[in-house]
């Protein structure tokens, strides 16, 4: 462990979260499938995927609906590379060494016994490891692939139009622009406190300089709640909540929509 | 313990998103009740801060560090309910946007960790600080056991959650269809890493910005006095006389409204006397509320042994001395209602008059 390794992996952390959004950013403006769509269509139509991989309880159903991931992912300008750094590698390092232990643990038909250990997969086990990790793959990249390709607020337009509160949709789109500007908050508060550092920290030390970093950023977050609120006063909230939704829905929109509720319900058919 | 997109079944989901929408609308309501115009700006950066501290490393013993996920600190200074919000936008907007957590498992996420661990948390300090100074070192120790605890809580419905998909769940051939690790097996897997170090994660940060908090800025930990000017953070905990008056009247008019019962038709299935099953007239109407499905000819005998234990004082929820069933069934509701009351009452003075023996000594 490096002397400084927690504040730092703590910044690299808050870097991954500003690439992560700029990457978006990039993505979303670039033209591409999804994003001649309205948003409500790709929220919608990408949803019903991601529900239908879940309800999905075939292995061939469940690959076909990542396949069409993939070409969506193509379609709208998203590197599959980046898809594989962002999401596949990481779910197959997270979910796979969850889902490992169950090729030997799910009771079964016996297929393979590990020369020199006493461990057998079971048919039941690989079935139910491949089921669990492909149907975690193949959601993890939808979702992505919509959150890439849809800047956040049409999402939030989006949400709105379902009818999801006013107050709901504006905290959320509150919280996400606070939650950059927190982030660059709490960067310049470790970057200050790494740059006056000369000795090693104990264990002890670094927690009481996390806890410290945390309860002055609540500080400043309450005050900033308290400024927040007096500015929105001041262009007279008054509490109601009133979001503008202009998004207006095409023929190819239509089209779309029936395409992805067509492909949705298919494979939920087909899979189940 | 962000449950990915995969791993609860559907009707899980379905069911985790309906309690956690409960939870949602309570708090809503009441924040909003509360706070008026204020609730929005105070939740939406608290919910902000609250994503901020989950991106922190703690560092723990052994070298190794922990994620916190900062809902016993929301839970302190904003009171469960708006930890509850606080926690569940903080949530959506790591699934939604960072992809931390899945969208068919928000619900369930959400229902875990915030409102599982702001409860449990806020418990669990509420119960250890009790009325405690400030600044006392007492408030430190509620915090980080209630850190602890809120984590562990929140651990153990995940895991329970997790644990029920292989029974519930699983094809013809037994292959589980979601999490593939039974009851037996997701506790303690999940268990072990939350006991050790998510919690000491958690009871560190929240530990350490309650003894922050009470030097910098312990208004905060008051929720009142100048904290309620700045920002009126003490609403967010007190002010249940509205909802209370609110609960009396509700229960006053289902007192009124209990004669209703007797407008149903037919037998309740299922509360069946030995008497009834004796009865011919009885037996006709059991069995047409069972499809068709005769009663056995002979009482069973555990029936007939156990009805004998216990006679009810208002048998049929009408006492012997009252005439008209709907007189009955009022005098029971006051009665029943009246019960409750009393052994509320009693165990309100038991723990009243516990505690001011704890402080004496």
């Amino acid at each position: 462990m490096s002397r400084h390794s927690f504040i730092e992996s703590t910044l690299r952390g808050f870097s991954r979260a500003f690439s992560n959004a700029l990457a978006s950013e990039h993505v979303a403006n670039q033209p591409g499938l999804l994003q001649q769509f309205d948003p409500r269509v790709r929220v919608i139509g990408m949803l019903a995927l991601v529900i239908a991989v879940v309800i999905c309880r075939r292995l061939a159903v469940i690959t076909a609906l990542l396949l069409l991931a993939m070409v969506i992912a193509i379609a709208s300008r998203v590197s599959l590379a980046s898809l594989a750094k962002r999401v596949w590698l990481v779910v197959l390092g997270f979910t796979g060494i969850i889902a490992l232990p169950a090729l030997f643990t799910v009771p079964g038909k016996p297929i393979w016994s590990v020369p020199a250990l006493s461990l057998t997969i079971s048919a039941q086990g690989l079935r139910s490891c491949v089921l669990l990790v492909l149907r975690v793959e193949t959601a993890v990249t939808l979702t992505t692939v919509l959150v890439l390709a849809t800047p956040w607020m049409h999402i939030l337009k989006a949400l709105r139009s379902f009818h999801l509160p006013a107050d709901a949709v504006t905290m959320l789109a509150m919280t996400h622009r606070y939650v950059f500007l927190l982030i660059e908050t709490a960067n310049q508060m470790f970057e200050s406190r790494e740059s006056r550092m000369v000795g090693v920290m104990s264990a002890s030390a670094q927690r009481r300089v996390a806890a410290r970093t945390a309860g002055l950023l609540l500080s400043k977050s309450v005050e900033l709640s308290h400024e927040v609120y007096l500015a929105m006063l001041s262009r007279g909230f008054r509490g109601d909540v009133r979001l503008l939704t202009g998004f207006r829905m095409k023929f190819y929109d239509y089209a779309a929509l029936s395409a992805f509720l067509f492909a949705g319900g298919a494979a939920a058919w087909m899979g189940r | 313990m962000h449950i990915p997109d995969g791993y609860l079944s559907p009707s899980t989901c379905v069911v985790l998103y309906a309690l956690s929408a409960s939870g949602w609308y309570s708090s809503l309501k009441r924040i909003k009740r509360l706070l008026a115009t204020r609730a929005i700006p105070l939740i939406s950066v608290f919910a902000a801060f609250a994503f901020v501290v989950m991106m922190f490393n703690v560092p723990l013993p052994g070298g190794t560090t922990g994620h916190a996920v900062g809902v016993t600190v929301a839970a302190i200074v904003l009171g469960p309910w708006g930890s509850i919000l606080a926690i569940s936008i903080a949530l959506a907007i790591q699934a939604l946007f960072f992809g931390d957590g899945g969208i068919t498992t928000l619900g369930a996420n959400c229902f875990n960790m915030a409102i599982v661990g702001s409860f449990v948390a806020y418990s669990v300090y509420r119960i250890i600080a009790a009325k405690s100074e400030l600044s006392a070192r007492r408030r430190v120790l509620a915090a980080a056991i209630a850190g602890y605890v809120s984590i562990n809580a929140s651990a153990l419905v995940t895991a329970f959650e997790v644990g029920i998909q292989p029974t519930l769940f699983h094809d013809a051939n037994g292959s589980p269809l979601y999490a593939p690790y039974p009851l037996h097996i997701a506790i303690p897997a999940m268990m072990i890493g939350h006991l050790t170090f998510a919690g000491l994660a958690e009871a560190a940060i929240s530990a350490g910005m309650v003894s922050y908090l009470q030097r910098a800025d312990p208004g905060l930990l008051r929720g009142g006095g100048e904290t309620a000017e700045r920002m009126p953070l003490a609403a967010l905990t007190s002010g249940t006389q509205p909802s209370e008056r609110r609960l009396w009247l509700t229960v006053a008019l289902l007192m009124f409204l209990t004669p209703i019962g007797i407008l149903a038709a037919g037998t309740a299935w299922g509360e069946w006397s030995s008497a009834d099953l004796a009865n011919p007239q009885a037996r006709a109407q059991i069995a047409s509320a069972s499809h068709g499905q005769a009663p056995p000819v002979a009482i069973p005998s555990g029936i007939q042994k156990l009805s004998a234990l216990w006679t009810a004082p208002f048998p049929g929820y009408a006492p012997f001395f009252i005439k008209r069933p709907e007189f009955g069934y009022l005098l029971s509701a006051l009665f029943g209602v009246g019960l409750l009351l009393l052994a509320s009452f009693a165990a309100t003075s038991l723990g009243r008059t516990w505690r001011k023996r704890e402080s004496r000594s």
